[in-house]
């Protein structure tokens, strides 16, 4: 047949058969954040299980007490800076609670109340921030990650990690904490991506707290909900009501429960609010208006659970006495022991860069011990040159 | 030449031992690494079913498994990132990053994490990740193919950063870069890939540990100090300036960090002059930083300035024009001539 011929002949073979690779449908995020007080699962939670809304109630109070010492602790110079999560109580405390011992938390910055509800040591969780140590706790010992700085760079850790744990046959499960403008970075997308195609057990805990430092939302992103982005690499999406701890806790556990039982990652989105300034540095009246924040503490972590709580009669004027005294004991070790100097050793300086110090190290040491002889015994310096 | 790396006696004499490539010796070295550790493992882009664009992987994911020698989603930071979270579980993750250029956006996981967490950590957390880089030019590579990226690897504290140049040292040092404690870049000069030399995969020779240099010959007149693709160019300058007179020394520097002052520093002392020759820019490239510690070091040993034979500070050319900008062996023996040989100079 001729090239003419062929033309009129000619018509197209179907491409091969195409379908999607996953069905969407189930790792889209539900409409409304999830929400349990003041809905009628609020009554099952509290026929379940009171003693853990108690409990989440003590860890929220706790919670609170620490963020208002660590920032108090700042204004009297015992702290570097404090980015506190004042309002974001809810997530934090969750976070903590719904690991098992075996498990592993990747926090950031702005997550010491997690890292402390892990077991962490309240004044060791607080190290980086005092500026005495980076980390002032080993890792190991609670398996928590150091707290993070650099955004979104611990969520593929987190991912690397579940998946050697998976690779070894061990039952552990990773959750990476993020906030809502880590989200940008690239870090985030590369972390969501590998999870997804290793199927690793990591949970992805983004706090939206409506700003990163200054920066809206709305300028971050202009994706429908932070939890869609998560159908786009194959991984079911959660909206929560980050200030509803109970509704944190349920979604978190069922996250945990889904990556540990092999199914892979999930993202969860919780809508919070960042009552406090970004640090004790910042001025936050400079991008945002006080009636915003007002209505933001309406709805407040703290309150939210005490009304319900009370409510059903699950708290009482007692039971919360009890917890608030505990916070102030809490409060007051913390002080006590962050008035005290800490300790610093300069030859420490040298000593975990490397397994064995290299030749100029040992140089760079001697130089300093030397400076620091010659300030002790300053009278020695002259005979010295 | 007949090779990239040949050594001269050593392999003129070695005339049963077979003639084994660097790349063949660096999968030989990743091999035995996973044979005898089942917590080395293997990640980077193409490296399973292709072996590696290099294919310096080729086999291990047949051998070892998928999950030992895996192809990962395309994301240098991804991988390095996960490297570190393997890491911390106990592994001993090998990183391939397919080109120089190629390993950029793996940086900040590299020098905020990979570099930092042993410090941040005070010991407790240490991250034994090796980081391969194929680096350098010589290879007709289009642009971001050929990068001589070493300089910002020095720059970071907590980085060991070493080279090899030879058969034996590429198969080495890699094992003990896996070995090691601390993160390794392991940057291999692409374009000695496939130059051969004497080297007996069933007996590897053993070789200087790394942070050690090693004097690949003696001279009296003047030391070449360069590491990496500058090594056969720097030995045949040498031979090429016996008719000139000039019976010139070459250190083979094979670890950046940590440095070896003490052999570079008894070499330049028994000669008195020194030309520091690598492909990197000269501009705040490693040079500098040898060309210092030497006159820190030898200043009355010195009979001239430390002179620098580097590339042009020009974004890396376009390969019908690399060879203008490699360090040759006229531009050394040029600089070797500047170096103050008449009273007066
Ligand atoms: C890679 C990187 N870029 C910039 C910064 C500086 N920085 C610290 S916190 C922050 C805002 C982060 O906002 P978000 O992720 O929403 O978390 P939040 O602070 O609200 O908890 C910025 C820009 C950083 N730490 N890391």
């Amino acid at each position: 047949m001729t090239v003419m011929e062929q033309r009129d002949t000619y018509r197209p073979a179907p491409p091969p058969a195409w379908q999607p690779r996953t069905d969407p449908a189930p790792l889209l995020p539900d409409a409304e954040p999830y929400r349990v007080l003041g809905t009628p699962a609020a009554d099952e939670a509290a026929a379940a299980d009171p003693g853990l809304l108690r409990r989440l109630y003590a860890e929220v109070v706790r919670g609170r007490r620490y963020n208002a010492q660590a920032t108090a602790l700042t204004k009297q110079g015992r702290l570097a800076v404090y980015p506190s999560s004042t309002g974001q109580e809810a997530c934090e405390v969750a976070a903590a609670m719904v690991l098992a011992d075996q498990d592993w938390l990747f926090p950031s910055y702005r997550d010491t109340l997690a890292v402390v509800g892990r077991g962490v040591d309240p004044v060791e969780a607080l190290t980086l921030l005092r500026g005495d140590r980076h980390t002032g706790y080993d890792p190991y010992a609670h398996r928590v990650a150091p707290l993070s700085t650099p955004l979104a760079t611990q969520l593929p850790h987190a991912v690397g990690l579940a998946h050697a744990a998976r690779l070894k046959g061990d039952d552990v499960v990773a959750l990476a904490m993020i906030g809502d403008g880590g989200t940008s970075e690239g870090d985030f997308h590369e972390a969501l991506n590998f999870a997804a195609v290793w199927r690793a057990p990591v949970v992805f805990l983004v706090q939206n707290n409506g700003f990163a430092i200054s920066v809206p939302l709305a300028k971050q992103s202009a994706a429908p909900s932070l939890a869609h982005k998560a159908v786009g690499y194959g991984i079911p999406g959660r909206l929560v009501d980050g200030n509803d701890a109970v509704a944190v806790h349920q979604v978190l556990s069922e996250a945990v429960r889904h990556a540990r039982e092999g199914n892979g990652p999930v993202l969860v989105e919780a809508i919070t609010y960042r009552l406090d300034a970004h640090t004790n540095a910042d001025d936050a009246t400079r991008y945002r208006e006080s009636s915003e924040v007002d209505a933001w503490r309406d709805h407040d972590p703290v309150l939210l659970l005490e009304r319900e709580l009370t409510a059903r009669g699950v708290l009482d004027e007692d039971a919360i006495g009890a917890v608030r005294e505990d916070a102030e004991a809490m409060a007051a070790d913390l002080r006590a022991r962050m008035n005290q100097d800490p300790e610093i050793d300069p030859m420490e300086l040298f000593a975990h860069v490397y397994a064995e110090p290299t030749p100029q190290l040992l140089e760079q040491q001697a130089m300093l011990r030397a400076e620091l002889e010659a300030e002790a015994h300053p009278q020695q310096e002259g005979t010295a040159r | 030449m007949t090779t990239g790396t040949s050594l001269g006696t050593a392999v003129d004499s070695a005339v049963a031992v077979q003639q084994t490539a660097m790349a063949q010796a660096l999968n030989r070295a990743l091999r035995d690494s996973m044979a005898e550790d089942p917590s080395v493992h293997v990640l980077g882009e193409d490296v399973g079913t292709l072996g590696g664009v290099f294919r310096i992987t080729d086999g291990l994911a047949a051998e070892f498994g998928d999950h030992r020698c895996t192809d990962t989603p395309l994301a240098e930071a991804g991988i390095l990132g996960t490297a570190v979270g393997m890491a911390m579980y106990g592994l001993r993750p090998v990183v391939e990053m397919q080109f120089d250029a190629f390993a950029y956006p793996a940086f900040e996981q590299l020098i905020s994490h990979v570099a930092k967490m042993r410090n941040r950590t005070r010991g407790a957390m240490p991250l034994p990740i090796t980081v391969r880089v194929p680096y350098g030019g010589g290879i007709g590579g289009v642009e971001h193919h050929s990068d001589s990226s070493e300089a910002y690897y020095m720059a970071t504290p907590g980085l060991h950063v070493v080279t090899p140049a030879t058969v034996a040292d590429a198969y080495g040092m890699l094992r003990q870069a896996i070995a090691s404690d601390d993160p390794v870049v392991f940057l291999e000069p692409k374009r000695l890939y496939w130059g051969k030399d004497a080297w007996d995969p069933q007996d590897p020779a053993p070789v200087e540990p790394i942070g050690k240099a090693v004097v690949r010959r003696t001279g009296r007149s003047a030391t070449l100090i360069t590491y990496g693709p500058s090594l056969p160019v720097c030995l045949e300058a040498a031979e090429a300036a016996r008719a000139e007179g000039w019976d010139l020394g070459v250190v083979d520097l094979r670890s950046l960090v940590p440095f070896d002052d003490e052999t570079v520093c008894a070499e330049v002392r028994r000669t008195g002059r020194a030309v520091v020759v690598h492909e990197s820019g000269g501009f705040g490239g490693p040079g500098g930083e040898i060309a210092a510690r030497i006159t820190e070091r030898c200043f009355h040993h010195l009979e001239a300035p430390v002179l620098r034979v580097a590339g042009f500070d020009i974004p890396y050319p376009p390969p019908m024009a690399e060879r203008h900008h490699l360090p040759g062996v006229d531009r050394i023996l040029d600089a070797v001539g500047r170096l103050q040989w008449e009273a007066g100079d």
